[in-house]
């Protein structure tokens, strides 16, 4: 029996909120991080990706606080990442109640964190988030700050690397094809998952549930990381009387317009569309979620 | 060192992975836990998790250098349920071929080995470690009732995160059994007032949380036996 893909929804944080980036566009707030949490635990989700996507002092204490109320009342594996820049923020995460660690921009300045990390916490525990750029000769080069900072290294050389050093997944995304709805850069997740001997989660880029597919049947990824689409469909479940106010592009809440290269599609219809295409996934029962 | 209401847990800590979720997860059943090296917090609890990930040899070491390897034979041979997760499930066997040969904490006779080129039925070879959901089934013969595992459906997923299994020298421990490719192993045991399960429950969703219930409901019934 093949075993199952994990779908995986990535929830990207900005101090108190969950926001969605658009290519060239910024962030849009799409509400509280531990609504659309617990509402994809209840509807499905096999683990879930909580990434802090500005890292900063003031938004370090809320991630805290969210990963901590996750904890309490969510229980699959969740991943924390962002701005983790030594053993010490990992032990902080993993005490609020993270299960694994997602580490990029310190694991290039210095790799060996990956080993001290491996070492400390168990290499099941470490995650190794590589964001790759597509050029235009076709190289592929590992990028840290979410995309913005080049740092000459080879991503396929470096996948490698982090294994040995002892990461116990890689985190892959495309930063040219993410948040654009356009698909998955299959040609880099085939070439890295084909190619490492750990799980290899794809990030970045669906927009409608065949490049989930895609990414599953051509890319062989072992586990896809999914935000917009989820997230569109989850956004009317998970309004609340919450306050925004705080900080935020909130023109998305507010005007309640779709964006066009999105197909919207819930976890358990994607699910079960992938199981119809013969992909094995853990099947979503919301009946059993509801009574715990 | 029970609060008269509450069963205690003592979730064996031995510096072998983060064991946070474990304690959340029996919070969220209504049992007080506490995460402890100290061998007489071990001794004097209701009841004791062994958690645990990374590697066995490691582990045993660091067990024997916190002595806690006699005050778990001791609890066990007390009566005082046991459950052990993932590497905790393993430490109890005989012996692993981990990195070389180790001794475990031989409470259960059996070896832990090493999934070795599992395949898809397409003959594609599958990562090793295995990581995420697997469907756990009822070993041949074997009715959950009674036991940890009781209210599960036969083919519940639980989540994951292993290289090694064990192979128990008596067949009639296992509970569960699952699949990684072509290879079947035991996914969860019971002998006696020893359980242990290969997967994580506190991260397997309300399925998980479940195993957890039966486990508080297992300490609070052998409270009422005692005040009897």
């Amino acid at each position: 029996m093949k075993p199952g893909i994990r779908i995986i929804p990535r929830l990207d944080i900005k101090g108190p909120n969950l926001v969605k980036g658009i290519h060239l566009e910024g962030l849009r707030v799409l509400g509280k991080p531990h609504r659309f949490a617990r509402y994809y635990y209840e509807s499905g989700a096999d683990e879930l990706i909580y990434m802090d996507v500005v890292a900063s002092l003031y938004g370090r204490n809320s991630l805290l606080e969210v990963v901590e109320q996750t904890s309490r009342d969510i229980f699959i594996p969740l991943t924390v990442g962002g701005g983790v820049r030594s053993l010490e923020d990992i032990r902080s995460l993993l005490r609020a109640g993270a299960d694994k660690v997602s580490l990029n921009t310190m694991a290039i300045r210095n790799p060996d964190l990956i080993r001290q990390a491996a070492h400390a916490f168990g290499s099941s525990t470490i995650v190794v988030s590589i964001e790759a750029i597509r050029h235009e000769d076709g190289t592929y080069e590992a990028y840290t700050d979410n995309g913005r900072e080049s740092t000459g290294v080879e991503a396929f050389q470096w996948a490698q690397r982090v294994c040995e050093l002892g990461a116990g997944e890689i985190l892959l995304t495309s930063i040219n094809n993410e948040g654009t709805g356009n698909g998955f850069d299959l040609e880099l997740v085939r070439r890295v998952a084909a190619s490492v001997p750990i799980p290899v989660i794809a990030c970045g880029g669906a927009g409608r549930l065949e490049h989930v597919a895609e990414v599953i049947g051509a890319g062989q990824a072992d586990a896809v990381a999914i935000a917009s689409i989820l997230h569109y469909a989850a956004v009317e479940h998970c309004f609340g009387d919450d306050d925004f106010s705080a900080e935020g592009n909130l023109e998305y809440l507010k005007s309640g317009q779709k964006f066009s290269r999105i197909q919207p599609v819930s976890l358990p219809i994607l699910k079960s569309r992938l199981m119809d295409q013969g992909i094995s996934c853990r099947p979503c029962s919301t009946k059993e979620a509801a009574c715990v | 060192m029970s609060d008269g209401t509450r069963p205690v847990v003592a979730i064996v800590d031995y510096r072998m992975g983060n064991v946070c979720s474990v304690q959340r997860a029996c919070q969220a059943v209504g049992l007080k836990a506490v995460i402890t090296s100290d061998p007489e917090q071990v001794e004097s609890a209701d009841g004791i998790i062994l958690p645990g990930v990374g590697a066995f040899g490691d582990a045993m070491q660091s067990l024997q250098r916190l002595g806690l390897v006699e005050v778990l034979h001791r609890v066990v041979h007390q009566g005082k349920p046991l459950l052990g997760i993932c590497l905790g499930m393993q430490l109890l066997m005989t012996e692993s071929e981990e990195f070389g040969l180790h001794q475990g904490l031989n409470l259960l006779n059996g070896r832990v080995i090493r999934f070795d080129c599992p395949r898809h039925d397409d003959g594609r070879i599958l990562k090793v470690p295995q990581v995420g959901w697997n469907r756990i089934v009822p070993a041949p013969q074997i009715d959950w009732k009674g036991t940890f595992l009781e209210g599960l459906t036969a083919d519940t997923d639980m989540y994951f995160v292993h290289s090694y299994y064990i192979v128990p020298r008596d067949p009639s421990v296992i509970l569960a059994v699952s699949r990684y490719g072509q290879i079947e192993f035991a996914s969860a045991i019971r002998s006696g007032n020893l359980f242990a399960c290969q997967f994580h429950p506190e991260k397997s969703g309300p399925s998980g949380i479940r195993i957890y219930r039966r486990f508080r409901a297992k300490l609070e019934s052998l409270r009422r036996e005692c005040l009897v």
